[in-house]
């Protein structure tokens, strides 16, 4: 049945969720993962909020958006500002910061929403640079462009803090999946991705376009200034140039890797590009530098490049193909889901 | 009683004309064809009344989902979606499915707009939830069963032949609770026994849902065969109107079809 | 007075490179939808092309011509290339697809000039005439901005007259009105799309010379900004509309320089996205845009 499907699904992806935590956490407490390896997790945990952020209206809506650093960028100044200067704690300081981006998205999609695709792009480009900008120009609140300092962190004693940290990005993590996977098989979920699919049918179907496109522009807004909130706490430190263009991109790569309307497929990715950027990568920087006189830096972001292009021509369904990851179905060992996968 | 009615409304591309003047009321319950050559404006016509266009003049009224007389309203410059949940509904010349889509999914969205839990009991999958998602996909299903492509319900659009695609365009169009049902070339690219039970469908969904439909059509068989009334449209203007035996006498009609005679020496 | 007319001439002669570049994006923009995001990044290849050019034979006026001629070759071929193996696979594709394939090529020629090893992260330092210039009643005109603006206008002119008057340029204007009637012509598309590509790059190649020669630093990202701007220019005209790419550069030139000399220059670059917002509120077909229907 379904019904059954479904909330066997639900509660699947809850249990599976407390049993990787449960691993994991004994893992850190225990010094098993160290501190490096912890940072990897973290950063992978942030990347899957905002890579599934990105993944809402870009993958499921259809609308390209290339400035989710931007909305970071917001989140996570609003959140260090709100605990810094005004002793919010860290929970309220964090919806404070999404619903803060949330405005932004609002603001920025009102206009531009109702264009064709190609100019939400364009426009979403623009906004990442002007807030970046803007970020430098405020010096008074921001701490321009010399940056922020002193963020605190998620536990105020230095011992707890890998482990504080691991457990709030994963609740928050698991939040965002639980919510988005939710939200995506219901009928405002299948509404949304009608859009992607044709929107004058959609539309002649009695979908109000206008509003769903908004709604989840401004939703993925949302997320992405929480997850930039949750960035800027597990860095301690904040400055523009960290959410430029390339963050952008790089968040477009995690989520045509993963596969474009496929959730599993961003959650994979995001791991996989943290762990390739943060452990791979660095293991061949004096190689780099000394063989071939070049920075490790510059050559990832051509790999990176080429991810785009290779995986465009030849697989746009991403890593995962066709394939979301349905854990009853798992669970009973049979296989995958049809997903809500793009062309 | 009065259901829809286009007062000469006309459209102007740039500088061409693409439909002048046209004229025409539905009576509730009844069977209008529009036919006329490629070009004529049918789908323009079709555009207009469902928003997808906003005529340069003319009054468009319809008569909305109120079950009484009177009460009918102007939708000329509505949205498509605003008028499709007033309650006119329709099909796409070249097929608009939601081709990724599974057959199920292509008709329960456009059960959407009718659903009343919001996006937070959706997150929260609250009982309430389920049991209107349970609705929507049986009463889906009740849909896919009239027109027999039920057992396909997880086939992805694009993969269903040609001729189930083109029924479950209408299947997708009755989900939304029309009034009015607009179909634009139903029976296209259908062999002869496909268009006939088409033609049955058509009289039966007609009466079962209480509907009333304007279809275009090139084929002349189905036309005559279950239009109560016809309008023949050349050039972006009504050439004629009248019962299927009239229509297929009509000089005009005949003259915008296949040409004059040309008059040859004996 | 005399300092608002020194900064128009300095807007209209900025405005005429991004004019060029412009051409290009509205160009492939009108004939197969796409905004190539990779075009600053060819105008970035012309300026280096041009800088090999030069470095090589030395500054003279031969050896400019030649760079100008072999920097639009270099740039018609990476733009026939690039379309060919990037772009012509995804032309049935959903947009967003070749969207995101273009942004893919642009890093890829951006980054991908920084780990080369014969161009590098490092600006290089474009050979330049020096500071000659001109003055004609009180207002400065550079050397370099006699030849920027002769140039552009000489390129604009014949790019007229290829898109008016010539064959290829009929079909041009064919396939940009509806890909689909023109092949059913007779028409070869994919020649005419190749050629399109080629155009546009040629013409940026161009104006990367112009612009390095006014500005003669170069490097890798040097691109980034003009594409983006040149972009805005071109919707600012209306996107499709080859007088609109130039009418739309010349404003955005003059509004940059304008804001850089009369309020601030660290909102130069803040200008260009302002206008991108205004015109896409108040009038997003551009100034000399029309409204393009899709076909329900």
């Amino acid at each position: 049945m379904q019904k059954n499907n479904r909330l066997l699904n639900s509660i699947t992806l809850l249990l599976v969720s407390i049993v990787i935590f449960a691993v994991l956490f004994l893992l850190i407490y225990n010094n098993i993962i160290n501190e490096f390896a912890g940072d990897i997790l973290k950063i992978s945990g942030i990347y899957i909020i905002v890579a599934l952020s990105l993944n809402l209206i870009t993958g499921f809506t259809g609308q390209l958006a290339l400035g989710q650093a931007g909305f970071m960028a917001i989140g996570a100044y609003t959140t260090a500002i709100c605990v810094m200067k005004f002793h919010i704690p860290l929970l309220a300081a964090l919806i404070i910061g999404g619903l803060f981006t949330a405005l932004f998205g609002f603001l920025i999609g009102f206009p531009t929403l109702r264009l064709r695709g190609d100019y939400l792009a364009i426009t979403t480009l623009g906004f990442g640079e002007i807030v970046r900008v803007i970020m430098v120009n405020l010096e008074g609140l921001t701490g321009g462009a010399a940056g922020l300092y002193g963020v605190p962190s998620f536990s105020d004693d230095f011992k707890l803090n890998p482990i504080m940290g691991f457990i709030w990005i994963f609740c928050f993590a698991v939040a965002t999946i639980l919510i988005i996977s939710n939200l995506i098989n219901s009928s405002a979920g299948r509404a949304i991705i009608s859009i992607r699919e044709d929107e004058i049918a959609s539309n002649s179907m009695g979908i109000n376009v206008p509003y769903y496109k908004m709604f989840a522009f401004v939703f993925s807004a949302f997320i992405a200034g929480i997850g930039g909130g949750l960035y800027a706490t597990h860095f301690g430190y904040l400055n523009p140039s960290m959410f430029n263009f390339l963050f952008s991109v790089n968040i477009v790569v995690m989520v045509v890797l993963g596969g474009l309307g496929s959730i599993t497929g961003t959650i994979i990715a995001s791991c996989i590009f943290a762990f390739f950027t943060m452990y791979f990568l660095p293991l061949f920087k004096d190689f780099a530098q000394n063989v071939f006189h070049i920075s490790i830096l510059d050559f990832n972001q051509v790999i990176f490049a080429t991810v785009l292009i290779l995986m465009m021509l030849f697989r746009p369904r991403g890593i995962m193909g066709t394939k979301e990851l349905s854990f009853v179905k798992l669970v009973k060992g049979i296989g995958f889901n049809k997903t809500q996968g793009v062309k | 009683m009065e259901v829809l009615n286009a007062q000469s409304i006309s459209i102007v591309f740039g500088g061409l004309k693409a439909v002048t003047n046209f004229n025409l009321k539905l009576e509730k319950g009844e069977l209008v064809g529009l036919i006329g050559p490629n070009g004529a404006g049918k789908t323009t016509i079709f555009n207009m009344l469902t928003g997808v266009y906003t005529p340069t003049s003319g009054k468009i009224l319809f008569g909305g989902k109120v079950s009484g007389e009177g009460s009918m309203q102007s939708i000329a410059g509505l949205t498509p979606y605003q008028i499709t949940q007033m309650g006119i509904a329709r099909t796409f010349q070249n097929i608009r499915l939601f081709k990724d889509l599974t057959v199920l999914d292509n008709v329960r969205i456009a059960f959407h707009f009718g659903v009343k839990y919001n996006a937070l009991q959706a997150v929260l999958r609250t009982p309430a939830f389920y049991r209107e998602e349970n609705e929507i996909t049986e009463k889906a299903r009740d849909l896919l069963k009239i027109f027999n492509i039920h057992e396909k319900e997880n086939e992805l659009a694009k993969n269903l032949p040609y001729g189930e695609q083109r029924k479950l365009e209408i299947t997708r169009a009755l989900a939304t609770n029309p009034r009015v049902l607009l179909l634009d070339e139903p029976a296209a690219g259908m062999n002869p026994q496909e268009t006939h039970d088409l033609m049955n469908l058509i009289k039966f969904i007609r009466d079962k849902f209480d509907l009333t439909i304007l279809l275009i059509e090139h084929d002349m068989s189905l036309v005559m065969g279950i239009c109560e009334r016809i309008a023949g449209l050349d050039y972006g203007q009504v050439i004629a109107v009248g019962t299927p035996a009239q229509i297929s006498k009509d000089p005009k009609v005949i003259k915008a079809y296949l040409g004059e005679e040309v008059e040859t020496g004996a | 007075m005399m300092e608002f007319v020194q900064q128009m001439i300095n807007g209209i002669a900025l405005g005429s490179v991004y004019a060029l570049i412009a051409l290009g994006y509205t160009m492939v923009y009108g004939i197969v939808k796409l905004i190539n995001f990779a075009h600053g990044d060819v105008w970035m290849i012309g300026a280096f092309t041009g800088y090999f050019v030069l470095a090589a034979l030395g500054v003279g006026p031969l050896s400019i011509i030649l760079a100008f001629i072999v920097s639009m070759i270099v740039c018609a071929i990476f733009g026939i290339v690039i379309e060919k193996t990037c772009y012509k696979p995804l032309r049935n594709a959903p947009r967003i697809n070749i969207l995101i394939t273009a942004i893919g090529v642009s890093l890829l020629l951006e980054n991908g000039a920084r780990v080369i090893p014969f161009i590098g992260p490092n600006p290089k330092q474009f050979p330049t005439f020096g500071n000659a210039n001109m003055l004609f009643m009180g207002i400065n005109i550079s050397f370099v901005q006699v030849i920027e603006l002769g140039i552009s206008i000489l390129l604009m002119i014949l790019l007229n007259y290829i898109v008016n008057k010539t064959k290829m340029g009929k079909a041009m204007r064919a396939v940009s009105h509806d890909m689909n009637a023109a092949l059913l012509m007779g028409i070869n598309v994919d020649n005419v799309i190749s050629f399109t590509f080629a155009i546009g790059a040629a013409l940026a190649a161009a104006a990367g010379i112009l612009f390095a020669l006014a500005y003669p630093q170069v490097e890798p990202y040097m691109g980034i900004m003009p594409g983006l701007k040149a972009f805005v220019a071109a919707v600012l005209g209306g996107i499709g509309s080859i007088p609109g790419a130039m009418l739309g550069g010349f404003i955005l030139g003059t509004a940059e320089t304008l804001t850089k000399g009369f309020i601030s220059s660290k909102l130069a670059d803040a200008i260009a996205f302002g206008i991108l917002i205004i015109i896409l509120v108040i009038k997003p077909s551009g100034i000399l845009g029309k409204n393009q229907r899709e076909k329900v």
